[in-house]
């Protein structure tokens, strides 16, 4: 029963959380200076988040196998290869130099 | 012959939402056996996928009550985690702000996925809201179905680890906001804020190190700034 409304409580916080941009955006005139701080302030917060997972695992330096899959995947971003492509590139660099025992 | 509401201009979106869900899968699929393994009945982590949606919060959650933290500290750990859908909100809110059940629908739907891709498409309203759509759409129905697979597959969790998963995410949303790094300010606010959010993540709790990245925004646009539409 608890479990249950602790379960009710966590989709109810996170789909307030979902509300609270979109609403208070609704409610306010962008200008287009505004307009382009807002996107940079979601392009930075996915960044950041992608940097934290790619050098953290669980609060401490996530070792060498996880940074080096995502610089493959970046690099080969940056050549304009497929989104697929980049993202198995990533994945599969990764998943060899940890089968070779690079942590 | 492809049905009237799957344009062939969004197929790319299609493809590369189909190709990502494969990994989201593996991962509920851990999050289900997660849970299962744990010992809770199966409506929990099934509920949880259905409801929430989030699998940084889930997993948040059910760390620290598996860790017997209990639900109070779980829950708010899987709050804080998920505050980041905040400024997402902001940034792409306008593009499901329609009708009161693509309000509704599209608020539900705000992932980090749905608002990289949705970024990704740049000024071009009509093709940022299939890519928010359409990836989230996809993205819903895999995270769900892991889910049940891996409550159905009890005792075997699979490792997404194993599978370089956890490079996957990051470098997926590398390549999505790589483009609006061209704009010089944003690069700036970025490279400052990843700084932050990598320097603090060691000492602060998760989920806190990514909100405080926003600062970076106010290095690259200082209040009263002028060049910053550019």
């Amino acid at each position: 029963m608890t479990m249950l409304a602790a379960i009710l409580a966590l989709a109810a916080g996170t789909y307030l959380i979902r509300l609270s941009g979109a609403v208070l955006r609704d409610r306010i005139t962008l200008s287009p200076r505004a307009e382009a701080v807002i996107r940079a302030g979601a392009v930075v917060v996915l960044l950041a988040l992608a940097a934290t997972s790619t050098l953290l695992v669980d609060g401490a330096w996530g070792g060498w196998a996880l940074p080096a899959g995502v610089l493959v995947g970046g690099v080969l971003a940056w050549r304009k290869a497929p989104l697929a492509i980049v993202v198995i590139a990533a994945a599969a660099t990764t998943a060899v130099l940890r089968l070779i025992g690079v942590a | 012959m492809p049905p009237r509401f799957l344009p062939e201009r969004d197929r790319d979106l299609w493809r590369d939402a189909t190709a990502m869900s494969l990994g989201i899968c593996i991962v509920g699929v851990s999050f289900g056996a997660l849970a299962t393994a744990a010992g809770l009945p199966w409506w929990i982590p099934v509920g949880m996928s259905l409801l929430t949606y989030a699998a940084t919060s889930q997993f948040a959650m059910l760390a620290v009550v598996l860790a017997g933290g209990g639900l109070l500290a779980g829950l708010a750990a899987g709050v804080l985690v998920h505050l980041r859908h905040i400024p997402y909100g902001l940034a792409v809110g306008d593009l499901y702000w329609n009708k009161w059940w693509t309000r509704l629908l599209g608020t539900f739907m705000l992932i980090d996925q749905s608002t990289a891709f949705a970024l990704a498409a740049g000024e071009d309203k009509r093709r940022a809201k299939a890519a928010y759509w359409i990836t989230t759409a996809v993205m819903f129905v895999a995270w769900n179905a892991g889910t049940v697979i891996g409550v159905l597959a009890g005792g075997f969790i699979p490792d997404p680890d194993v599978f370089g998963l956890d490079a996957a995410f990051p470098a997926l949303l590398l390549a999505l906001v790589m483009p609006a790094l061209k704009d010089r300010a944003t690069l700036i606010a970025v490279l400052v804020g990843a700084g932050i959010a990598a320097g603090t993540a060691p000492f602060l709790p998760t989920g806190v190190p990514v909100l405080l990245a926003i600062l970076g925004v106010l290095a690259a646009w200082p209040r009263g700034g002028k060049e910053a539409a550019a």
